[in-house]
């Protein structure tokens, strides 16, 4: 009988332990360990943060869906792994604190004999003075932190309806922060409301990036399809912020941000301020923060994981420049380099480099997007990293029939510009690979034919379809492994 | 409304370099037939690419 650990309950740990639940749970132990007591969709959180959306809208209570599956849930937040066992234990085990239930406080050792990290980043608002929900921005990474959002947006609708001016500012609050996306739908989904309430002639908007074009989005940006033109991702993403009357500023490192002010640096080195009366700045993200160590305690997180927490996996860490990176450089079974039992899916793995060209201002502060690794991706790397193990468990030992490089798998995009049935906006892009490979697609760097770039009402409907279709999947409710990640 | 075309075609202001769509494309990006099609095309490409990305 073997015994899976997984930790986090996010998309790529949720999916993860759907699967090992489906295939294992008769004679095997899954044990899911995470401190939330919630799934979130967290694409449909943008949505929450205009007032569309309620969070029970985008969220289920966790307990009775592993009841379900027979999984054993643990509420309780993973603090070091010790893949090696100790004088204790001969297996693996990691060290658990219960944070809710009679047990809240409790440390306890889980044994494994499989293990995934799925932890997903830890939002650091602290890198940056002044950021985040309890300081001088929103964000809508959290369904908690989106109604905060909500509520501080329509203090600005109700002081634009009085007739007051008011400045949006949206983008990233870090100079190294991903997850563009994300701000560049809620952006959008802000001036769609605007006007549909018609004050946009009181509403100055401004998106403000780490990236050296728009449309870069941590992937090193793209060329898309569209209307008879190979377009790049700039092209596609400016015009969509100027139709919606979205001014920007690129390039920028935001250090510092006071009540109503944003201080950031860009490129060029120099040191500028930004005016705002509301501010939705994605914050960096780094690992969960988990430390490893070995059979006589003593501490090899940095054998295990990157400097930025993440944990290192199959791929090629090897410092190169920017000329040197190859699409092979990316791992694509998401085992651990140190130990064959332990797996990363999802944000919780360390990339081997960025997408994007690393840039430098004169005064040494990097400023470029790191790469993104969610929603798609994650999901998908949760479940081959799911179907390797169970493979591994039923052969007796570690084998790896399924992969999923970033640098093989493809991506869609849909960018929410505004809700409604009928006239409800998105922008559908797809990328394949998400990594660009420069060698097997010289000219584009990727699969040209399976690049789409749409606006329109479809987009939203898919989008919308998504969030009921992803819902049920992770609800697991019957027929669930027919839905693709 | 006017203030607002003003501000998007300045010239050399970041903004007035964008593309901005005709009539035509706004009327197609809300046209209730021509999505129903995109919504299946668009589902269907988007099928193609994930279930091909993993083995």
């Amino acid at each position: 009988m073997a015994k899976v650990v997984v930790l986090g309950a996010g998309i790529s740990g949720h999916t993860a332990i759907s699967y090992l639940s489906k295939y294992l749970k008769k004679d095997h132990e899954v044990i899911m360990v995470s401190p939330n007591s919630n799934f979130q969709w967290i694409p449909s959180n943008i949505w929450v943060g205009v007032g569309l959306m309620t969070p029970d809208q985008v969220k289920f209570k966790l307990a009775p869906v592993y009841k379900k599956m027979g999984v054993d849930f643990k509420q309780a937040l993973a603090t070091s792994i010790h893949p090696e066992g100790d004088a204790e234990n001969e297996k693996g085990f990691v060290t658990i604190k219960y944070v809710s239930g009679e047990n809240e406080g409790k440390e306890e050792k889980v044994t494994y004999d499989y293990l995934i990290n799925g932890t997903g980043p830890k939002l650091n608002f602290e890198a940056t003075e002044g950021l985040g929900p309890n300081k001088f921005t929103e964000s809508v990474c959290t369904y908690d932190h989106a109604e905060h959002a909500w509520g501080k947006l329509q203090e600005s609708f109700k002081k634009m309806e009085n007739g007051e001016r008011q400045t949006f500012l949206v983008g990233t609050g870090h100079p190294l922060a991903t997850c563009q996306g994300a701000a560049f739908e809620y952006i959008l989904n802000i001036g769609f409301e605007i006007n549909k309430r018609k004050l946009s002639h009181l509403a100055d908007m401004w998106w403000i990036s780490n990236e050296y074009e728009l449309g870069d989005f941590g992937m090193g940006g793209a060329y898309i399809k569209r209307n008879g033109y190979i377009t790049p991702t700039k092209i596609f993403t400016e015009s969509i912020l100027k139709e919606y009357g979205i001014r920007w500023v690129k390039r920028a490192g935001v250090q510092k941000v006071e009540e109503g002010k944003v201080y950031y640096e860009n490129l060029r080195g120099e040191h500028h301020t930004k005016e705002f009366d509301f501010a939705m700045l994605i914050p960096g993200f780094s690992g969960a923060g988990m430390k490893a160590f070995n059979k006589e305690n003593v501490d090899i997180s940095s054998e295990v994981f990157a400097g930025n927490g993440m944990m290192k996996v199959d791929a090629d860490y090897t410092p190169k420049a920017y000329e040197d990176w190859r699409a092979e450089d990316w791992p694509s079974t998401y085992q651990s380099q140190k130990y064959d039992n332990v797996y990363a899916a999802g944000i919780a793995f360390a990339p081997p480099h960025g997408m994007s060209k690393p840039m430098e201002s004169p005064n040494g502060t990097k400023i470029f997007p790191t790469p993104p690794r969610t929603g798609m991706p994650s999901g998908v790397i949760g479940k081959i990293v799911a179907q390797n193990i169970i493979h591994s468990i039923k052969k007796g030992k570690i084998e790896h029939p399924h992969t999923a490089s970033m640098a093989k798998m493809g991506a869609a995009c849909i960018v929410s510009a505004g809700y409604g049935l009928f006239k409800g906006q998105a922008a559908v892009m797809t990328v394949n690979p998400i990594v660009p490979d420069w060698e097997k697609y010289p000219k584009w760097g990727r699969n040209i034919k399976d690049t789409v770039g749409v606006v329109g009402t479809a987009g939203h409907w898919m989008k919308l379809f998504m969030h009921y279709m992803f819902l049920y999947k992770a609800k697991a409710k019957p027929f669930w492994w027919l839905i693709p990640e | 409304m006017m203030k607002k075309s003003i501000e998007k075609t300045i010239p050399y202001s970041n903004i007035s370099f964008g593309t901005e769509p005709t009539r035509l494309v706004r009327f197609i990006r809300v046209c209730f037939i021509f999505q129903v099609y995109n919504f299946f095309r668009l589902n269907l490409k988007v099928m193609k690419i994930v279930v091909g990305g993993h083995s």
